[in-house]
């Protein structure tokens, strides 16, 4: 079985593709029957540090339905200088760059090691990248100082050549043109008026470049186009302008009465940036970025009503179906998503408030363009500081770690048909032979756009196995799929990433040991939990709770150990252990339980899940503890009650939150002041290290999660104790009372519990 | 047919009469033959005098005294203790033999009280028989030699006058302009000489008995007279008073002949000579048999005649003057000739130019003669026997000017606006703030009906006053506010009747009964007035103040202080012209001179800036700012204001960013290609910034084209001159769409009024983009092919004036009046969203509302009728304020009162507005024609039931009223109901409007210019030149004239006129090398140049906007335009001229009578 981990583990190193069964099922019925789907987790982005891409165009089966790429899974004939496309068998002539090929000299795309490759293609004009700010100017002062820091300070981490723009909103929406010197300009608009985007254009003097309305001085450049030089500037030229204007911005001058809340034009200031792009740069890389500090109040696109009295919605509200704005919020913004997506430029959203600022209604604008979400308490923490300087992070060779416009292609072998994907992405409608007419997640198609995407986006892909069963496969053989990647690097640069993976097709009712030894638990429960949030998305909570349940079920009783009706006999082998444990942790997770959780929170946190890569994707699903205690280095332990010790330090990683969690005698010995007195250096050493551990998640962490310290009794100490598995609550007696672990209050099933359930309904006859 | 002139005044009268008196007894004797011709030629300016005194006194100023308003006058508004005996006396005679010679003495007897009155008037007298007049002063030694005694010349000029006056009295009750009928009696000019010589004598023994009696007094009244005469002789100078006359009557008589055969086609046909047979019945003209005979033929002749040397001149006079003016039609040759040699001649074109006068007046003398030689019939109205505006002002300025008036007594006429006279407030309304057309009114709805004469209120609630006099008085009354009825909410005021021992008031309007509350309880004395009256404004004066309570605010919230934003156009057009640099840089020191209430140090209202194309760009001026900041807002289809804070800044404040601002401005959009505009977002755009700073304000519109671009209010040009004369004409007034009047309802609401200063080049549909301004009280400026050079000045002294002057905001204004008459109508820059409240986003203090007065009831003669006008307003420093006006009327059961106490002047301003307002909805022929039937109806009435009886065939006008015709005809010419073809359909617009907020000062110069021949000014004394008629036979070539009508400013150069006077003038050697695209006088160190810029000077502070100055050359192409503003000559548009006018309403009335 090692053997699996580590092929697992190695393929996922090299092509950033995870599946959840790395032998395939040979027919449609046997693929049913094992009831976690066919599907992976792919990382088209990985960042490879061996790889180093080749910069020439790749070969394309000739094929006009197929077009795949020339891969190392080809069959080639180096005298005739032909290649067999493994997808449709089309034979291919190389061009004839490729004369000089042979066994001896092949080109890296057929060696084995480069099943994944990287080109560099000369496409197009290379535009800059471009960075439109959407900035909320209704914020209390020191957040618009801190905002307006952070800004400042990002120009300087920017490419030099990149184009900035800048749109401010409150009232009323105002597009600041960037060009001139003396009298700063900007348009404005109404906030409560939605506009299409020729009306932008027109109103912004964009549609007739030949005159426009107004220039400040001859500056422009005649290379330079006019009009988008207007509003969007080169980070360099502007840099000393924008900043002071970024200084000098002020809180939105209109007054607010008592008991209301400022008006916001949210809706009608995305709309405007997406319009503004969509007439100057369509296609080409850029980012809107919404930094917005409530809920939208006014106009198209508004959440909440300006009065205070009425609270935003709650999912109490959506439930009764009380929440008066939100359908048509969410159409405005949906609508803004998929325009933006068109135009491959990508939304972010920082929203950073105490309350809800709408996310719920906003969340399409970042899922359906791949931008980012980050939801803080104000924009004066370390967390929005920090999570937006590490949008303009480098990767190790010093290149952004954001790339733009990608589009996603696969490919499948015949045997196998495309399903569906769940990530940050919209599908491209592209029909082909290998799109199945059943989908799961974003189907009905084979290419998706992702319009903004990172070295950890990563979406879930699944397949559906259409052979059937009478049709058996050939013994030995190999079902492939190739993923092309096109995208724009931040560099500008275009370039395109194939994947090509293959692997091999077993019949379930004679191999099924080899299936069954091939399943990746791990890839399996963060697939079937996409699916699960998806749905969730669109279903109503229980619904989803129950079909995940039932999946567990019939898994287990596909692949478990047992006596009928003997829930004792119960047993899973290695490779399906973990998932029914993952399982029930998903069940309480924030994404599918909203109790607690505000709108805009679920939405948060599903937009999170639905991209991050596996193991990312793991800890939130089962968050990490770890302990500290004298009586050893620091270990891992379990998700548990139990691990909640009075001599313990627990670091707990949600993904959102770090937590520190002294345990009882830990704290006292702090209050004591035992750190400081250099006899208990030790004490104070085990104090540091969680500290230290913590320190390193959040420096590599994006979004920066909330880190929190607290201790035994500390009313912070709820979000450690709403995630471990209940096992002693004040329910169960022959806990109580005990010395070890502590008991939380609460009526939720314990893992215990909720397995001896899932034995009793594996083993039952009756399901 | 015979005209009668009255003058106005009373008192002069008074005098005159017994020189009348005296002189026609003289006169008869044997002047006329004799001294007519001798005067003429003796000495002209003093013959003149001479001259005319001795010989048309004569006959003329006999009859012309009587039948003139002397008597009138002295009636009504004299009552100076001369007049008591006369009036006694005057009507006597004329009752019993007045009519004939009143008639027939009329047209001589205006002439004479002229130019009694005229001692300066000597222009004015300069008129046919006053010319005469005018010298008798100057001619004072020649009297002497010629005929009279010294004394009787003084006396007679004295006389003159008076009689008329009691003429007048005995002729008509009130006043008697009358024109004789041509059958009967002597008709016009001619007839009055000729008519009358036949009456009058026995009239003139008459009168002159009376005179004589009445004489005595009057001798000592002569005292004046003398003085008057010194005057005369200065102003009697040959050259000055005789050439103008000469000119004027040469050209008169050629346009009369012209006049005659259009004339036929309007009304009186009976003016070709031609025809003269059948028409001397129809008209007054041919009094005489004599007449009809020589008629055509024999004015032919005169023509002849008068061509010759002035020595043939005298001998014919009578004829040539007559004859040349109406019957010649045939040769305008010959009038000309006679027109040159008379100026050539220089002081002898003065002499003759009297002797025309003479002869016309004179026929009569060729009668007596038996003079056949002045065969010279005089058929048609020698335009200097009609009366003349010109001597009914100085008449009224001389009369009236030199005392106080005082407001105390119930219905009493004001003088007139032409007048400079200061007011004293003793309970009634200075007539600065309002003017009624009568102050005597009919107590029932059937005589108001009958007379047809509209009772109007033409009100100017913040007019200006002279520093002399004080300004309203601020009453506080705390928090319980100003004291009311109950009933009928009218203030407290000075007609208020407390009873009950002060306990109680009694409205004075409605008769309500109200508590008086206790805080303002006060005894009262035995009289029945409160102890504090004169402690109190309000129960003591006509015009005050209160202060109001928050009750009185919008929303009870008390209002902050006004703002005004500057919206300027910054297209192409409007950066190409230099336009936009000469704002802004003309704003950067004009926003020191915001209007500043009292005493306050600095204004308090707060400015913003907006420019404009096709989407407008507001600035953020705040003080904080290093630099202003623009904001766009291209979503013009839903206007709004995209910033709050800094866009309304005090100036002291954010000096230095708005400095920055309009230096920047003119930069930014130099390159702008940009040529479409908008306009009603800018205006919403305005009205919103208001809204959101919740005050009231005036934005300050700079606009230069027909706003095309793609938004609200978008307007095509739909420009169409064939519309003219046809039913569709009154499109061309209605704004094209119904937006801009909802707009403007928008902006009344908030207190938005709109000032709007247009450029344009082309057609902008003033009519249109006018509403809003018109309908918040705002004022347009118009400045067609705007040129820097040539209208920088104007626009920016319009531009200074509209910023700086007082103004209020958010104005209402209700009139109450007593029971049994109700304000039904309203005229003005206003709206009205209900009948009775005018309000006003903006009033200012030129703005004029007329309101007209309708009876639901019986008035009564004991109780009078009162008007209170009640002016809610908001004051530039944010005060809210009523401003009230109470006035107090005569009632009368008898149309003569009404009549004797009309106001021409304020009549036309009521007629004007309420013609301008009707072409908006009917064709302009149908309002002219209304016109000319009320007019008709409202003289008919008057010589229906208050004239004495007399021939129907006299034209009898009431004193008050003598003016109407002329003014009447000026209205019925005026652009907007007869447009010529240099007109546009914008100026057309642009007038209407403009005429509508007009006072009667502004009316009355506009509609009849002010022709100042500035030649004869003296320029060692800062007085005006005294003006004459606007007629081109006025004009000399060898003069050099000013006329101004309160938008233009016409320097008219006669061909001939001295090097000298162009050097001096206008620094160039030859009348050639005068430019006409001079828009200013070039500065010259001389006297005349320095005199003649004085008088520019001083008229273009008297007007509410700055005049253009332009430069018309005589034979010039530019004097088409200037021809068009002698009013008294026919039009080129097809406007009757003066005479014919007269004539055509004559036969009106006459078809009324019969």
């Amino acid at each position: 079985m090692a053997t699996y981990l580590e092929f697992i583990q190695q393929n996922e190193e090299r092509d950033g593709v995870r599946f959840s069964w790395n032998v395939w099922p040979s027919s449609r019925l046997e693929a049913t029957r094992m009831v976690v789907p066919l599907a992976c987790l792919l990382t088209p982005l990985k960042e490879r540090l061996d790889l180093p891409p080749v910069q020439y165009e790749p070969v394309l089966c000739s094929r006009p339905t197929c077009k795949a790429v020339l891969n190392p899974l080809c069959q080639v004939d180096y005298r005739a200088k032909l290649w067999a496309c493994n997808f449709c068998f089309q034979r291919n002539q190389f061009p004839p760059a490729y004369a000089g090929i042979s066994e001896v000299n092949q080109p890296a795309e057929l060696m084995p090691q480069f099943s994944t490759i990287e080109y560099i293609v000369q496409r197009g004009p290379q535009t800059p990248l471009i960075f439109l700010y959407v900035v909320d100017t209704c914020l209390e002062e020191e957040d618009l100082q801190a905002l307006k820091e952070s800004l400042q300070m990002s120009l300087s981490l920017l490419p030099a050549d990149a184009l900035v723009g800048l749109i401010t909103f409150g009232r009323m929406v105002q597009v600041h043109e960037l060009s001139c010197e003396g009298i700063s300009k900007s348009y404005v608009f109404r906030g409560t008026k939605d506009l299409t985007a020729k009306q932008i254009q027109d109103m912004l003097g964009l549609s007739k470049p030949a005159v426009p309305i107004q220039q400040g001085r001859p500056l422009q450049t005649p290379e330079q186009p006019v009009i988008s030089s207007r509003f969007l500037q080169p980070v360099h030229k502007i840099d000393m302008n924008l900043t002071d204007l970024l200084g000098e911005l002020q809180r939105d001058p209109w007054p607010v009465t008592q008991g209301n809340r400022p008006l916001r034009s949210t809706g009608v200031a995305l709309s405007i940036a997406v319009g503004l792009l969509e007439g100057t740069f369509p296609n080409t890389g850029a980012r809107i970025m919404l930094f917005t500090g409530g809920p939208p109040t006014q106009g198209p696109g508004m959440v909440v009503g300006d009065e205070l009295k009425t609270p935003i919605r709650s999912w109490h509200d959506i439930e009764k179906d009380n929440a008066r704005f939100m359908k048509k919020a969410t159409k405005h913004y949906e609508t803004l998503a998929n325009r933006t997506a068109a135009n491959g430029h990508c939304i972010d959203i920082y929203a950073c408030a105490l309350d809800q600022t709408g996310l719920l209604e906003m969340k399409c604008c970042a899922n359906l363009t791949g931008g980012h979400m980050v939801m803080g308490d104000s924009f004066n923490t370390s967390l929005f500081k920090q999570t937006f300087q590490r949008v303009f992070n480098k990767g190790f060779n010093g290149e952004f770690r954001m790339a733009f416009g990608a589009s996603l292609d696969v490919k499948t072998s015949r045997e196998l048909k495309i399903a569906g994907a769940i990530g940050p992405c919209v599908s491209l409608n592209v029909k082909g032979p290998c799109v199945s007419e059943n989908e799961l997640g974003i189907g009905g198609t084979s290419q998706w756009k992702i319009c903004s995407l990172d070295p950890s986006t990563t979406l879930a892909i699944y397949f559906e196995v259409v052979n059937q069963h009478n049709a058996p496969i050939p013994q030995g053989g190999r079902g492939a799929v190739q993923f092309v990647t096109q995208y724009q690097h931040s560099s500008t640069q275009k370039r395109i990433r194939v994947t090509t993976i293959a692997r091999n097709w077993a019949d379930a009712q004679s191999q099924l040991q080899h299936i069954e030894a091939a399943f990746d638990q791990e890839a399996a429960a963060v697939l079937m939990a996409r699916l699960g949030v998806y749905r969730a998305e669109s279903e109503e909570g229980p619904d989803v709770l129950r079909w995940l349940d039932r999946q567990l079920i019939r898994l287990c009783q596909k692949f478990g150990q047992y006596n009928k009706d003997d829930p004792n006999s119960f047993r899973l082998s290695e490779s399906f252990s973990l998932y029914p444990q993952f399982m029930f942790h998903l069940r309480r997770s924030p994404f599918l339980q909203v109790f607690n959780n505000s709108p805009d929170e679920s939405s948060y946190y599903r937009h999170h899940f639905a991209r991050q890569d596996l193991t990312q994707s793991l800890i939130m699903i089962q968050p990490i503890l770890y302990a500290y205690s004298f009586h050893g280095p620091p270990e891992p332990v379990l998700l548990d009650s139990s691990s909640i010790l009075p001599d313990r330090i627990l670091l707990m990683d949600t993904f959102f939150q770090i937590v520190i969690y002294l345990g009882e005698t830990i704290a006292q010995w702090q209050k004591a002041g035992y750190q400081d007195m250099p006899e208990y250096e030790n004490f104070k050493h085990l104090l540091q290290a969680p500290l230290d551990d913590a320190q390193e998640i959040l420096q590599t962490r994006f979004p920066m999660p909330r880190y929190i310290h607290t201790e035994h009794g500390g009313s912070q100490a709820r979000f450690l104790l709403s995630k471990v598995n209940p096992s002693q609550t004040h329910n169960n007696l022959y806990a109580w009372g005990q010395e070890s672990g502590a008991p939380i209050l609460t009526d939720d099933v314990s893992l215990q519990v909720f397995m001896d359930h899932l034995k009793k309904l594996a083993v039952s006859s009756a399901s | 047919m015979s005209v009668n002139q009255q003058a106005h005044t009373g008192p002069p009268y008074g005098q005159p009469q017994p020189g009348y008196q005296g002189y026609q007894q003289p006169a008869y004797g044997g002047q006329p033959l004799p001294g007519v011709p001798q005067s003429q030629y003796g000495a002209y300016n003093g013959p003149m005098p001479g001259y005319q005194q001795p010989v048309p006194p004569q006959g003329y100023f006999p009859s012309l005294g009587f039948p003139s308003k002397g008597s009138p006058v002295s009636l009504n508004s004299d009552t100076s203790s001369l007049a008591p005996n006369f009036i006694g006396s005057l009507r006597a005679p004329p009752t019993s033999g007045a009519p004939p010679p009143a008639s027939g003495a009329s047209l001589p007897s205006g002439h004479l009280p002229y130019s009694q009155f005229g001692h300066g008037d000597v222009q004015n007298g300069i008129p046919a028989s006053t010319a005469p007049m005018q010298r008798p002063p100057a001619s004072q030694p020649f009297l002497p030699g010629s005929a009279p005694t010294p004394v009787s010349q003084t006396s007679t000029f004295q006389q003159y006058g008076h009689p008329p006056a009691s003429v007048q009295q005995l002729s008509n009750h009130m006043a008697g302009m009358t024109i004789g009928s041509t059958t009967a009696s002597a008709p016009p000019p001619a007839g009055l000489g000729y008519g009358p010589p036949t009456s009058v004598p026995p009239v003139s023994g008459s009168f002159s008995a009376t005179g004589s009696g009445l004489y005595t007094p009057y001798t000592a009244s002569q005292g004046p007279p003398p003085t008057s005469v010194s005057q005369g002789l200065p102003l009697a100078q040959p050259p000055y008073p005789g050439q103008p006359i000469s000119t004027q009557r040469l050209p008169t008589q050629v346009p009369g002949f012209a006049p005659p055969p259009s004339s036929a086609g309007i009304g009186p046909s009976s003016y070709p000579p031609t025809t003269g047979a059948p028409r001397p019945p129809t008209m007054p003209g041919p009094p005489l048999p004599g007449q009809t005979v020589a008629g055509p033929p024999v004015s032919q002749p005169n023509h002849v005649s008068s061509p010759p040397p002035p020595s043939t001149m005298s001998g014919p006079h009578p004829g040539p003057p007559m004859s040349g003016l109406h019957g010649p039609p045939p040769p305008p040759t010959h009038p000309p000739q006679p027109g040159y040699q008379m100026q050539q001649n220089g002081s002898f074109g003065q002499v003759r130019g009297p002797q025309p006068n003479y002869g016309g007046a004179y026929p009569g003398t060729p009668n007596y003669g038996s003079q056949p030689g002045p065969p010279p019939p005089p058929k048609r109205l020698d335009p200097d026997s009609i009366p003349s505006p010109i001597q009914v002002i100085e008449d009224d300025r001389s009369n009236r000017g030199s005392e106080p008036f005082v407001t105390g007594v119930r219905g009493q006429v004001p003088p007139l606006v032409t007048t400079n006279f200061l007011v004293k407030d003793q309970g009634n309304a200075s007539p600065r703030y309002i003017r009624c057309t009568s102050y005597n009114i009919p107590c029932t709805s059937d005589m108001a009906k009958q007379s047809q004469v509209p009772l109007a209120a033409v009100i100017k609630p913040l007019a200006t006053l002279p520093p002399e006099e004080t300004l309203p008085y601020l009453v506080d009354h705390g928090e319980s506010g100003p004291v009311r009825c109950n009933r009928c909410k009218a203030y407290m005021c000075p007609f208020m009747q407390f009873i009950e021992g002060g306990r109680r008031f009694q409205c004075c309007f409605c008769s309500c009964v109200t508590e008086v509350p206790p805080h303002y309880f006060q005894h009262l004395d035995h009289t029945g007035k409160r102890v504090d009256f004169y402690d109190r404004p309000e129960l003591s004066l006509g015009s005050y103040e209160f202060l109001a309570t928050v009750d009185y605010c919008k929303n009870n919230k008390f209002p902050s202080p006004p703002a005004f934003i500057f919206m300027i156009d910054v297209s192409y057009n409007a950066m190409k012209s230099g336009l936009v640099r000469l704002i802004c840089e003309e704003l950067k020191s004009l926003l020191d001179y915001l209007p500043r209430e009292g005493n306050m140090e600095e204004s308090a209202i707060r400015v913003g800036f907006v420019t404009y194309n096709k989407v407008l760009h507001f600035y953020n001026v705040k003080s904080s700012l290093a630099q202003p900041q623009m904001m766009v807002v291209s979503d013009v289809a839903d206007m709004f204001v995209p910033l709050l804070d800094g866009f309304l800044v005090n100036v002291n404040e954010s000096r230095t960013v708005i400095a920055s601002l309009l230096d920047q401005i003119p930069e930014m959009f130099a390159d702008t290609r940009e040529t479409e505009t908008v306009f009603a977002p800018v205006i919403q755009a305005g009205l919103e910034a208001l809204k959101a700073a919740e005050c009231a304000g005036k934005l300050f519109i700079f606009h230069t084209s027909l706003p095309v671009a793609e938004a609200p209010g978008k307007l095509k040009n739909r420009d169409d001159k064939k519309l003219i004369n046809t039913d569709k004409e009154k499109t061309l007034f209605q704004p094209q769409t119904s937006f801009y009047n909802n707009l403007a309802k928008d902006c009344v609401a908030q207190g938005c009024c709109v000032d709007l200063f247009l450029f344009p080049n082309q057609y902008l549909d003033v009519a249109t983009l006018g509403v809003v301004t018109y309908q918040t009280g705002g004022s347009i400026y118009k400045y067609a092919y705007f040129q820097l050079e040539t209208d920088q000045d104007r626009f920016l002294n319009d531009l200074r004036r509209d910023v700086q002057k007082e103004v209020g905001f958010d104005a209402v204004m209700r009139v109450r009046t007593s029971t049994g008459i109700r304000a039904t109508d309203f005229f003005g820059a206003f709206y009205m969203s209900n009948t009775t409240d005018v309000e006003m986003a903006g009033l200012d203090c030129d703005k004029t509302i007329t309101v007209e007065f309708k009876h639901d009831d019986k008035l009564s003669e004991d109780s009078g009728a009162l008007l209170q006008c009640a002016l809610l307003y908001t004051s530039c420093a944010g005060q809210r304020r009523l401003r009230i006006h109470n006035l107090s009327l005569n009632c009368c059961t008898q149309l003569a009162d009404l009549y004797r106490n009309c106001e021409t002047d304020t009549l036309i301003n009521y007629l004007a507005k309420y013609a301008y307002r009707g072409v908006l909805s009917s064709p302009v022929k149908t309002v002219r024609d209304a016109l000319i039937n009320q007019c008709a109806q409202i003289l008919a009435c008057y010589r229906k039931n208050c004239a004495s009886p007399s021939s129907a065939g006299q034209l009898i006008l009431p004193e008050c009223m003598k003016l109407l015709p002329v003014y009447l005809n000026c209205v019925l010419k005026s652009d907007v109901l007869q447009p010529g073809p240099e007109v546009t359909t914008d100026d057309r617009a642009y007038i209407r409007q403009l005429v509508t907020s007009m006072d009667v000062a502004e009316t009355n110069v506009f509609f009849y210019p002010r022709l100042l021949p500035l030649t004869k000014a003296d320029v060692d004394s800062d007085s005006l030149p005294a003006a004459i008629r606007n007629s081109e036979e006025r004009l000399s070539k060898g003069d050099i004239y000013l006329l101004e009508n309160g938008l233009n400013i016409f320097v008219w150069v006669g061909v001939n006129v001295q090097q000298g006077l162009i050097q001096n003038l206008f620094g160039v050697s030859s009348f050639s090398q005068i430019s006409n695209a001079l828009s200013t006088l070039p500065v010259l160190e001389n006297p005349f140049s320095k005199k003649v810029r004085s008088i520019v000077d001083m008229l273009q502070v008297q007007r509410s906007r700055y005049m253009k100055l332009i430069i018309v050359k005589q034979e010039d192409k530019l004097e088409m335009l200037f021809k068009h503003f002698l009013v008294e000559d026919k039009s080129l548009s097809g406007g009757a001229s003066y005479v014919d006018f007269l004539c055509h309403m004559h036969k009106e009335i006459r078809q009324l009578l019969s």
